[in-house]
């Protein structure tokens, strides 16, 4: 409990150390990491079942605030301080007071014990993390765009969670865990709350914000709303569903599913179409939760089965993989995005002789997020694909129809996944620079590079030794062994530690082997047919990378694009100017909101008849509501 | 994957072998010990009238399967043990021939196939030809003929590969 | 562990003799004489003995795609029961895994490609990457429902336990098997491996810049996915053969013939299947490929049903 206290405490003084200049931001951001990492040993002693609780009467009056860090809360904080010292390093001198407080709001939501502390630390969050999106509103117009669509989501998502956590009808999370609620109550207060975790967590169809919000914000917060933030919605779905109502009928767990299964497979086509790094991201970020969804959904239809136990503790492996891998992707992008200047993957290229460092860095996040061994995202993946297959039948019909289905969708994104992946890195980074500030770019400053070796020491880490964490996993143990994982009670098991090692000696073998062979190794011009020069013109872009898988889901993506042809006037055969255009919108965006969108615009219109600005016509309004008011009372007396 | 077209089944096993039997393999050994029973050919027309190119294909079509020799035809220089090249070197072939020379790994021959390659032949003089293939890069073996028929080509190969 | 030894002397051997092996029996149906069982070997000798070539403005990546690419497939070679079941790296690896291996290796090809900064290099990766992206879900398909009978995904116990030949999930399992196998060797009517014009190649578009001893692993790690493929695909439906844990060196012998038959068998099917069929234009391969993944789905749904 004191290291978390301390932990908090020094977030809050790194808000509120004075003065604007280089020395003071420098000591904000070493003390925003020195918070992070010690509420990461804080969330890690929960874990290992050191936890505690407490009240504090005197705040927030008239129910005080109640805390408690059990091992499933220390989880989340555990993940939160990881990324938050992570992102304060890479942040530091740059960024601002927000950050630290974002981080407390974060530290605070997995450790609130009453329904009154969970909404204000949950709204300290959305606030926070508001402001973060809105740092650079000054320099673009589209930041204040990206802004105004979170602020109404995570608004309407904190309604949600309000109105579902009101409804239980008891401040403290203990009273709720004994009461004893009628089921359509439960059912309201599940729903109220999946709307609300979901749009935090990015589902889709509440996703909208997430990949308008990320390309907007600095990186650091970008990487703290994606790496710590999102989970935030996990958090409240496992708090909520399994643990304040322990559970509930099948639907609910089939909805979860159903959700996780539409953002995985939405998510990562969007992601795989996309041009923008952060964009991408983003959408990988809607993939990955719905990925945590699907274990989520699974463990809760097969509550107290082995097959349930894994789909948990993969879902929660998946969230630590995930925070680590997208931190570390999302600084990576910042480093590119602060010396180009641009966030679009067909005008970069080329960064691997200009940033070694970052770009051996992106290689190593996009291995882990690609999910292919030995990166960590794989053996996550691995362990939900377990937990899916050993849902055998006898768990009833509902199981025996969704597996197969949520198989098919899991394949598919993991396939996907790879593709997106390959183009994030192989044309962000590799061949040759097809812009000028690709060619310009250079790297970053050791503080960022820092931050990302952290973020990359992890992911390395989670990679070779997940059995570590899963040991520290809460609740029974699915999964045994530390470099082979057994599941325990089932058949299978696999060695990310072994599997790497054996692919490295069979590589080094190769390599050694060949050593003697050959010639001297001699460097040569590109072949490019014996025509020549190539120009990066001729290179393949992001755009015409995902061409053909475009084609392919022709139908889901709905991509827009045409050939404009202007002529001259003289002659519709002199041809002044040709342009072609392609985009591949947001569907779900356009089909579900844009009505909504447009039915308030037009009642904005409508109701802007009612203030013309006539003083009398106010006036009048005045007198006629007050007549009206006095009308009702006297009825209703 | 559809149903086995039966006729082309009953033709294959009707028409049988068509390869015609090998003459005796080359006396002398290969010139390049390295590339001893195997060499992957890079073709290049430099400019020629594809009366070469139709000897090529005849060359490596089922008859004359100059590939049971361990020749081949490949698509990139990167590949190539040596270059096949056709035709006097037009200007504008000059420096794309010069280049894919280039692009060929050690060790590597050339295959001057074909009068035109060797000197010309019939478009010497010409305002458009740079030279003969000689003229461009080094030339290890020349296929004299015009065009050089299919057994000419074989043997050049085989003496390359020396099976 | 010495039979794991032996089964990998025996792929790495033996996989450039099966590429050989089909060329001949493609040769002959042709009506040619071929060039002889051994001249995949030839070509490597001689690859071994060229001078590599770094084209300018490459990297590591494209340096590091051929050891890698090759040290995939011999941990899958080493993985995969086809001589013996007793392999000291089942437990690190599962069926799963063996997919996840052999598309890490097609990803650092095609990382390569693209590193080339080439129009082919790009071209080939996005092909590539393209057929990656539609066979992951049906090999992760037909794994599942694989081993819904078996109750796990580890080879071993796959094998062991053996399938159901004349079951409608076998056959679905097998024909989304086989088209998977087609699509990630990269033979028609997906990629036609002896295809010399650059716009219509898959694979080949991604290696055109590599030569000598990178050119020889590739071509040597190709043929050995090639050979580890058809040798799970007779492993998974005909095992017959495979040495148990602890087996002599006789049934060690005896499970080296029936890998040697079976494989060669396949691939002499693959190879006449080849002469009767032309490539599919890039486009309609997506539409083969959901195809498989259809069968592989239904496979799953069946096995749900009728165990």
């Amino acid at each position: 409990m004191t290291l978390y206290v301390v932990a908090l405490g020094l977030c809050l003084a790194a808000a509120l150390v004075p003065g604007a200049g280089r020395v003071a931001a420098w000591i904000a951001g070493l003390l925003t990491a020195s918070g992070g990492a010690l509420a990461a040993v804080a969330g890690g002693l929960a874990l290992a079942g050191h936890g505690w609780q407490t009240w504090l009467p005197d705040l927030l009056p008239p129910v005080g605030v109640r805390l408690a860090l059990d091992p499933l809360g220390g989880l989340f904080v555990a993940v939160t301080g990881g990324v938050a010292a992570c992102a304060a390093v890479y942040g530091i001198g740059r960024s601002g007071r927000v950050v630290p407080l974002f981080v407390a709001a974060m530290l605070l939501v997995p450790a609130a014990a009453s329904v009154g502390t969970f909404l204000a630390c949950w709204e300290l969050m959305a606030i926070t993390s508001l402001a973060l999106v809105l740092t650079e509103h000054r320099e673009r117009g589209a930041v204040r765009d990206a802004g105004l669509w979170y602020a109404i989501l995570t608004q309407l998502g904190l309604v949600a969670v309000l109105c579902g956590l009101l409804l239980l009808g008891h401040d403290g999370f203990d009273q709720l865990r004994a009461a004893d609620l009628p089921p359509a109550v439960r059912n309201a207060a599940f729903l109220a709350t999946l709307v609300g975790f979901a749009a935090k967590a990015g589902i889709v169809p509440l996703h909208v914000w997430l990949p308008r919000a990320y390309p907007e914000a600095p990186a650091p917060a970008a990487a703290l709303m994606s790496g710590a933030m999102v989970n935030m919605g996990v958090y409240g779905l496992l708090r909520v569903g399994l643990d304040l109502l322990g559970g509930g009928p099948e639907w609910w767990w089939l909805v979860v599913l159903g959700l996780g299964a539409l953002s995985a497979l939405y998510g990562i086509l969007q992601a795989a179409v996309a041009s923008d790094l952060q964009r991408l991201l983003g959408y990988s970020s809607t993939e990955n939760m719905g990925l945590v969804l699907m274990g989520i959904g699974t463990a809760g239809l097969l509550p107290g089965s082995p097959a349930g136990r894994l789909a948990l503790a993969a879902a929660l492996l998946h969230v630590v993989n995930h925070a680590a891998f997208k931190t570390l992707l999302f600084q990576a992008a910042g480093s590119v995005t602060r010396t180009t200047g641009g966030r679009n993957l067909d005008a970069m290229g080329g960064l691997r002789t200009r940033m070694p460092y970052t770009t051996a860095i992106f290689a190593v996040g996009a291995l882990c997020a690609s999910a292919l061994p030995p990166g960590n995202g794989f053996t996550s993946e691995w362990l939900l694909l377990q937990s899916l297959l050993h849902a055998l039948p006898g768990s009833g019909v509902a199981v025996a129809v969704t597996m197969p289905l949520a198989v098919g969708v899991f394949a598919l994104s993991a396939g996907l996944a790879v593709a997106t992946f390959v183009k994030a890195f192989g044309v962000g980074f590799l061949a040759r620079p097809r812009s000028q500030a690709a060619e310009l770019a250079t790297e970053s400053p050791p503080t960022m590079l820092a931050g990302m070796t952290l973020a990359a020491a992890a992911c390395v880490f989670l990679a070779l030794n997940p059995g570590l964490v899963l040991s520290a996993l809460p609740g029974a143990h699915p999964v045994g062994g530390l470099v082979t994982l057994e599941l325990a009670g089932l058949t299978g098991s696999i060695s990310p530690l072994l599997l790497a090692v054996a692919i490295a000696v069979a590589a080094a073998g190769v390599l050694a082997a060949l050593r003697k062979t050959g010639r001297v190794r001699r460097a040569a011009r590109l072949w490019d047919c014996g025509a020549g020069p190539m120009s990066a013109r001729m290179e393949y872009t992001a755009t015409s990378f995902c061409e053909p898988l475009q084609r392919v889901f022709d139908h889901t993506l709905a991509p827009e694009g045409g050939v404009d042809v202007r002529s001259a006037k003289e002659s519709a055969y002199l041809v002044e100017r040709v342009e072609f255009r392609a985009s591949v919108p947001d569907r779900v965006e356009r089909t579900l909101y844009g009505p909504v969108l447009a039915a308030a615009r037009a009642a904005g219109e409508r109701a802007r008849r009612l203030a013309d600005g006539s003083v009398h016509r106010y006036l009048g309004y005045g007198f006629y509501a007050l007549t009206g008011a006095l009308i009702v009372l006297a009825v209703l007396a | 994957m559809g149903v086995v077209p039966v006729g082309l089944w009953r033709k294959i096993v009707k028409t049988g072998r068509v390869a015609e039997p090998a003459p005796p393999p080359p006396a002398c050994p290969p010139p390049v010990p390295e590339l001893a029973g195997s060499v992957q050919l890079r073709h290049v027309d430099a400019g020629s009238c594809n009366g070469c190119e139709v000897e090529i294909g005849s060359a490596f079509g089922p008859v004359h399967d100059a590939e049971r020799y361990g020749a081949r035809l490949v698509a990139s220089p990167r590949h190539a043990d040596a270059l096949l090249v056709t035709g006097p070197v037009t200007r504008n072939m000059e420096v794309a021939l010069r280049r894919t020379y280039e692009a060929v790994p050690q060790p590597r021959l050339v295959v001057a196939l074909g009068d035109c390659a060797r000197d010309c032949g019939a478009f010497k003089g010409a305002y458009g030809v740079a030279g003969a293939v000689a003229d461009v890069i080094p030339v290890d073996v020349h296929v004299p003929g015009c065009p050089p028929p299919p057994e000419a080509i074989v043997a050049a190969l085989r003496g390359i590969t020396g099976r | 562990m010495t039979a794991t030894l032996v089964q990998l002397f025996v792929v790495v051997a033996g996989a450039p003799l099966l590429v050989g092996f089909m060329r001949q029996v493609r040769a002959r149906l042709e009506g040619r004489a071929g060039a002889g069982v051994l001249q995949p070997w030839r070509d490597l000798r001689k690859l071994l003995r060229k001078e590599p070539i770094t084209p300018h403005g490459t990297g590591w990546v494209f340096r590091s795609a051929p050891p890698l690419l090759a040290g995939t497939a011999l941990v899958v070679a080493a993985v995969v029961p086809l001589v013996t079941t007793a392999s000291p790296l089942d437990v690190a690896a599962d069926l799963f895994t063996v997919a996840a291996l052999l598309a890490l290796g097609s990803v650092a090809l095609a990382l390569a490609g693209l590193d080339t900064g080439t129009a082919f290099g790009g071209m080939g990766a996005s092909r590539e990457m393209v057929v990656l992206a539609l066979v992951e879900p049906t090999i992760l398909l037909s794994v599942f429902a694989l081993s819904i009978p078996a109750g796990s995904t580890n080879l071993a116990a796959i094998v062991e336990s053996g399938v159901d030949l004349i079951s409608p999930v076998t056959l679905l399992v097998a024909a989304a098997l086989v088209v998977v196998t087609l699509a990630e060797t990269g033979r028609v009517p997906v990629d036609n491996p002896s295809t010399h014009l650059e716009l219509t190649m898959i694979h080949e578009a991604m290696i055109l810049e590599y030569s000598g001893p990178d050119l020889a692993l590739v071509e040597w790690a190709e043929s050995i996915r090639l050979a580890v493929l058809l040798g799970l695909l007779a492993a998974l439906f005909l095992p017959a053969g495979i040495a148990g844990a602890g087996a002599g060196p006789l049934a060690l012998l005896v499970a080296v013939a029936a890998f040697a038959l079976k494989t060669s068998a396949l691939g002499a099917l693959l190879a006449a299947g080849e002469v009767f069929m032309a490539k599919l234009r890039l486009f309609r391969i997506p539409e083969l490929l959901a195809g498989s993944f259809l069968m592989a789905l239904l496979a799953v749904a069946a096995s749900y049903f009728l165990t």
